[in-house]
C-alpha cells in the first residue's frame, strides 16, 4: 500500500490511470508550449532556435520522406547489427566468467580499465582501422554494448538460487547440464536488463558516430548535414526528435519483453513497497 | 493531557471504517484499545495524532481540536525496523526530535544518552538500529519518543512482533515509564492479556466496516503489577474473561 | 521475519533485474557490477593474481607488436612513453606537467567537472522536487523519459548553433546529457520513501529541511548514486565528443582528432591511455564516495 504522499498523509489514496495520463499529457503540452515560447520570444535568432510546431511539423513531415527513412532504417540497422554481435560476444563470454571465478578475477582488471574508457574515444581510432563506413559503427556500437550485457550476465549468474544447482547435481546432471538448465533460465532477466542498457548506450554511439562521420546515410548523418545548412536548425531538431521517440520506442518494447518473458522476477512479486 | 473523541467517524471513500466513536481520555489514563485485525484501530491512532483528518467528528487534546500533529505528542509504531532511520545512531535516531527544540548538539547528546540510560541501552547509542535486536530497537523507539517528554503518547501494536519474553520486559518498561512521567497513554493492541495487564482502562472496538466502541472497562487491579503474579490474580482473569467475549462476540454486543 | 531487515536489504533490491515501472529500474542492474567485484578485492592473492594477468598481457601485447612491426597496434612500452612525452615530462614545479597537459587534459576535465556537477547538483534539486509530489511526477514522468531517451550527442549540433564553439556549449552539452539519469532516479528514490517513515517524520515534527536531510536524501541515496554513476560515464562521453567536432580548438578529444588528421597513431594510443586511466580514477573516486555514504547503516552485519 502506498500513500499520497508527503503533503496529504492518510487515506491510502493513489492517482488513478486516467488521471496519471492526463497529468503527463498535461506535462507535455506544457514542455511543448515553454518550447514554443522560447522559440518565438527571440531570446536566440529564430533560425538558430525554431519554436516547437514548427520542429513538430517538420518532424511529422519528415516520415514521409523516403531518403529520410532509409537514412533512419540504415541506422537501425547497425544499432541492430552492434547489438546483436554484442550480445553474441558478451552473453558466451560472460557465462564463461561467471562460472570460473578465477578467470573472472584475473581478466578483470582488464575489463574495468576498458569499460571505463569514453567509447567514443575510440571514433578517431577505429576510423583509422575500417574508415568512416558501417563498419566503423558497427564495431564501435559493439564495443560500447558489450559492457553492461558481459556484467549482468557475470552479476546474474552470480545470483542463482545455489540450493537449485545442488539439487540438478544431486540427481547427476553434470556441470554443462546445470549450466544450461538452472543457470542460464536463472540469468536470463539480467541478460535482458543488460541488453535493455546497451540499447539506449548502443544508439548514443550510432548517433556519435555518424554525426562526426558525416556522409553516407543515417539519422546522424541527417542531422550533421543538417546542421551545416543555414536554418538547418530546424532539421536537426526534427532528427532529435526522432531518435528520442525511437529512444523510446525501443526501451518500451524491451520492456515490454522483459515483463512478458520473465514475469517472475522478484520486483514483479510485489516486493517493491 | 485529557483527550476527547467527539462521534469521530473515518471512511476511504464508500467504505466506512470507523463510526460514531466517543471517548474521554483523562490525563494521566493508559487506555487500550483491543479489536480483532482490521477494526481500524491503527486508523484510530492516525486521527489522533493528526496523520489524518477526521471524515466525522472531532478530536480535541486538553480542549484544542487536533488539525496537525499536536505538540507534546509522541508516537510509537509497531514497525520500528521502518521507524527507525537506518543511517542514523542510535544517539541520533533519540536526539533527532529534540533538534526543534534548539538545543545545542552536546545537549542533544547528553540528553539522548540518559533517556537511552533510561530505557536500558547504556551503551549502545554509537551503534546503529540495525546492529540491535527488535527488542532493543523497539527501546530505542520509546527512547525517542520519550525524549520530549510527550504528555500524550500513542503506541501502535509496539510490542506485537516480539518474543513473548522480551514483550513482557517491555510491559514494565512500558507501567514504569507511565507511572514516573504519568503522561496520558493510549496503547493500541490485539492481545488481550497485554491490554489486561497494562491499561488503566480497556476498550474494545467492534469489527469493521463502521467499528465503534462496544465495551469501555475499568482495570482496578490490587498492588503492583507484575508479571506472574498480577497474571494470577482471579481479578485479572475475569476482566481478561470480559474483554476476550467482548472481542470475540463484538458483532451483536450490547452498546450499554 | 524481522522487519528490521526490510532497510538493510534496500541496496540489494536496487539490483533486481527486471523494470517493473519505475524509470531507475532501467539502470538498477548494472550497479551490482561494482559491489559484485568488491567481495573478490579483498583477497590479497586475488590482487596480486590480477597484477601478474596485466603484466602479462602487457608482454604479450608487447612481444606481438615488436614482432609485427604494425603502425596501428603500436607496443604498450612506446605508447606509455609517448603519454609520458606528451603529458607528464614537465618541470617539477608544475607537478611534471607539461604545458600540453595544461593546454589539453586540464581543460577537458574542467569542464567536466562542472558539466557533471551542474548536472549532478542540478538533477538531484529537481528530482526531489519532482519526487515529493504525486502530481508533479505525474507531469513530468513522459517528458524527463522522452529526454532520457534522446541520444545525448544528437543534441550538440543544436548547442553548437545556440552557443557556438567553445566552454560554454562544451559545459552545457555534458551537463545536458547528464542530469536526467541523476533527476529521474532521484525523483525515483524519493518518491519511494517508505510512508511510514515519513509518518515518523510528521510526528517528530522535522521541519522541511530537517526531512530532506534526515529522511528523504538518505533514503534516496542509493538511487541517487546509480544514476550519478551513469551521469559520470555519460559526461566522459560527452567530454570526449564535444571535443571531437571540428571547430573546437582544445581537450583530449582535440588531442585525438589532430592525431587522427597526422595520422599519429602513437598520440592516439596515448590519448586512448590517458582516458581510460582517467575514466577508471573517477569511477573509483565516485564508488568510493558512494561507499563512504551509503556503506555506513545499510549493509546487513
Amino acid at each position: 500500500m502506498r500513500r499520497e504522499g508527503v503533503n496529504r498523509p492518510g487515506r491510502p489514496t493513489r492517482l488513478r490511470r486516467r488521471q496519471e495520463y492526463g497529468l503527463g499529457l498535461l506535462g507535455v503540452v506544457l514542455a511543448f508550449g515553454v518550447c514554443e515560447i522560447v522559440g518565438r520570444a527571440g531570446l536566440v535568432r529564430r533560425s538558430y532556435l525554431p519554436p516547437a510546431s514548427e520542429v513538430l511539423a517538420r518532424a511529422a513531415e519528415l516520415a514521409g520522406d523516403r531518403s529520410f527513412l532509409d537514412g533512419v532504417g540504415a541506422t537501425l540497422w547497425a544499432w541492430a547489427l552492434g547489438l546483436g554481435l554484442a550480445v553474441v560476444i558478451a552473453v558466451p563470454v560472460g557465462l564463461l566468467l561467471g562460472s570460473l571465478p578465477v578467470v573472472d578475477s584475473a581478466v578483470r582488471v582488464i575489463v574495468e580499465f576498458l569499460r571505463p574508457l569514453p567509447s567514443v574515444a575510440l571514433i578517431p581510432l577505429v576510423s583509422l582501422l575500417l574508415g568512416t563506413g558501417t563498419e566503423t559503427e558497427v564495431a564501435l556500437i559493439t564495443y560500447a554494448s558489450v559492457w553492461p550485457v558481459l556484467f549482468n550476465t557475470i552479476y546474474g549468474l552470480g545470483e542463482t538460487d545455489p540450493l537449485a544447482k545442488d539439487t540438478l547435481r544431486a540427481f547427476g546432471f553434470g556441470r554443462p547440464s546445470v549450466l544450461l538448465r538452472v543457470e542460464l533460465p536463472a540469468t536470463a532477466p539480467f541478460i535482458a536488463a543488460g541488453i535493455r542498457i546497451s540499447a539506449a548506450i548502443a544508439l548514443i554511439l550510432a548517433v556519435a558516430t555518424e554525426l562526426l562521420s558525416g556522409f553516407g546515410e543515417g539519422l546522424g548523418i541527417f542531422m550533421a548535414q543538417a546542421s551545416l545548412a543555414t536554418d538547418g536548425t530546424r532539421d536537426v531538431l526534427a532528427g532529435v526528435v526522432w531518435a528520442g521517440a525511437l529512444g523510446l520506442v525501443i526501451n518500451g518494447v524491451l520492456v515490454w519483453c522483459e515483463r512478458r518473458l520473465f514475469p517472475w522476477t522478484p520486483e514483479r512479486r510485489g516486493s517493491g513497497a | 493531557m485529557t483527550l476527547r473523541l467527539d462521534a469521530l467517524g473515518q471512511r476511504y471513500g464508500d467504505h466506512l471504517v470507523l463510526h460514531g466513536i466517543d471517548l474521554t481520555v483523562p490525563d494521566g489514563q493508559l487506555l487500550c484499545v483491543v479489536g480483532p485485525s482490521g477494526c481500524g484501530k491503527s486508523t484510530l491512532l492516525r486521527t489522533v495524532a493528526g496523520l489524518q483528518p477526521a471524515s466525522e467528528g472531532t478530536v480535541t487534546v486538553d480542549g484544542t481540536p487536533v488539525t496537525g500533529v499536536p505538540d507534546q505528542l509522541a508516537v510509537v509504531f509497531q514497525d520500528y525496523g521502518r521507524s527507525l532511520f537506518p543511517w542514523l545512531t542510535v544517539r541520533d535516531n533519540v536526539a533527532l526530535p529534540l533538534r526543534r527544540r534548539g538545543l545545542a548538539r552536546a545537549e542533544r547528546r547528553a540528553e539522548a544518552e540518559r533517556i537511552l540510560e533510561r530505557v536500558g541501552l547504556d551503551g549502545a547509542g554509537c551503534r546503529h538500529p540495525w546492529q540491535l535486536s527488535g527488542g532493543m530497537q523497539q527501546r530505542v523507539a520509546i527512547a525517542r519518543a520519550l525524549v520530549c517528554r510527550p504528555s500524550l503518547l500513542l503506541m501502535d501494536e509496539p510490542f506485537g512482533s516480539l518474543d513473548a519474553q522480551t514483550r513482557e520486559d517491555l510491559e514494565d518498561l512500558l507501567l514504569e515509564v507511565h507511572r514516573t512521567d504519568g503522561a496520558t497513554i493510549v496503547f493500541v493492541t490485539h492481545d488481550i492479556d497485554e491490554s489486561v495487564y497494562v491499561g488503566d482502562r480497556v476498550v474494545v472496538l467492534s469489527p469493521g466496516p463502521g467499528s465503534r466502541v462496544v465495551l469501555d472497562l475499568p482495570v482496578q487491579l490490587p498492588g503492583k503489577r507484575d508479571q506472574i503474579g498480577t497474571r494470577g490474580l482471579p481479578e485479572f482473569v475475569e476482566l481478561r474473561a470480559e474483554v476476550g467475549r467482548a472481542v470475540r462476540g463484538a458483532q451483536g454486543y450490547p452498546t450499554g | 521475519m524481522s522487519e528490521g531487515q526490510k532497510d538493510s536489504r534496500a541496496p540489494d533490491d536496487a539490483r533486481t533485474p527486471t523494470p517493473a515501472r519505475s524509470a531507475l529500474s532501467s539502470h538498477r542492474p548494472d550497479r551490482s557490477a561494482p559491489s559484485a567485484t568488491s567481495a573478490r578485492d579483498a583477497h590479497p592473492s586475488h590482487l596480486l593474481l590480477r597484477l601478474l594477468v596485466l603484466l602479462l598481457a602487457l608482454a604479450a601485447w608487447q612481444l606481438a607488436a615488436d614482432a609485427h612491426g604494425s603502425v596501428y597496434f603500436p607496443p604498450p612500452s612506446r605508447i606509455a612513453h609517448r603519454a609520458y612525452e606528451l603529458w607528464f615530462s614537465g618541470p617539477v614545479r608544475h607537478l611534471f606537467l607539461t604545458s600540453a597537459a595544461f593546454e589539453d587534459v586540464l581543460p577537458s576535465l574542467g569542464r567536466m567537472a562542472a558539466g557533471f556537477g551542474i548536472a549532478a547538483l542540478g538533477g538531484i534539486a529537481a528530482g526531489v522536487v519532482v519526487g515529493r509530489s504525486r502530481w508533479a511526477y505525474a507531469v513530468c514522468n513522459p517528458v524527463l523519459q522522452f529526454a532520457r531517451a534522446v541520444p545525448p550527442p544528437a543534441l550538440v549540433p543544436v548547442l553548437v548553433v545556440v552557443l557556438d564553439f567553445g566552454t560554454p556549449m562544451q559545459i552545457t552539452s555534458i551537463a545536458f546529457s547528464a542530469v536526467w539519469p541523476v533527476l529521474i532516479n532521484t525523483a525515483e528514490g524519493v518518491r519511494n520513501t517508505d510512508p511510514l517513515r515519513i509518518d515518523v517524520a510528521a510526528v517528530l515534527r522535522l521541519g522541511p529541511l530537517e526531512r530532506l536531510r534526515f529522511l528523504l536524501l538518505p533514503s534516496a541515496l542509493p538511487r541517487i548514486f546509480a544514476g550519478l554513476r551513469l551521469s559520470l560515464s555519460l559526461s566522459l562521453i560527452l567530454m570526449v565528443f564535444s571535443e571531437l567536432l571540428p571547430g573546437t580548438a582544445d581537450g583530449i578529444g582535440f588531442t585525438l582528432t589532430d592525431a587522427q588528421s597526422r595520422s599519429d597513431l602513437l598520440t592516439v594510443w596515448a590519448a586512448l591511455l590517458l582516458l581510460g586511466v582517467l575514466g577508471h580514477l573517477l569511477n573509483t573516486a565516485l564508488l568510493a564516495v558512494e561507499r563512504r555514504l551509503i556503506g555506513r547503516g545499510r549493509t546487513t552485519p
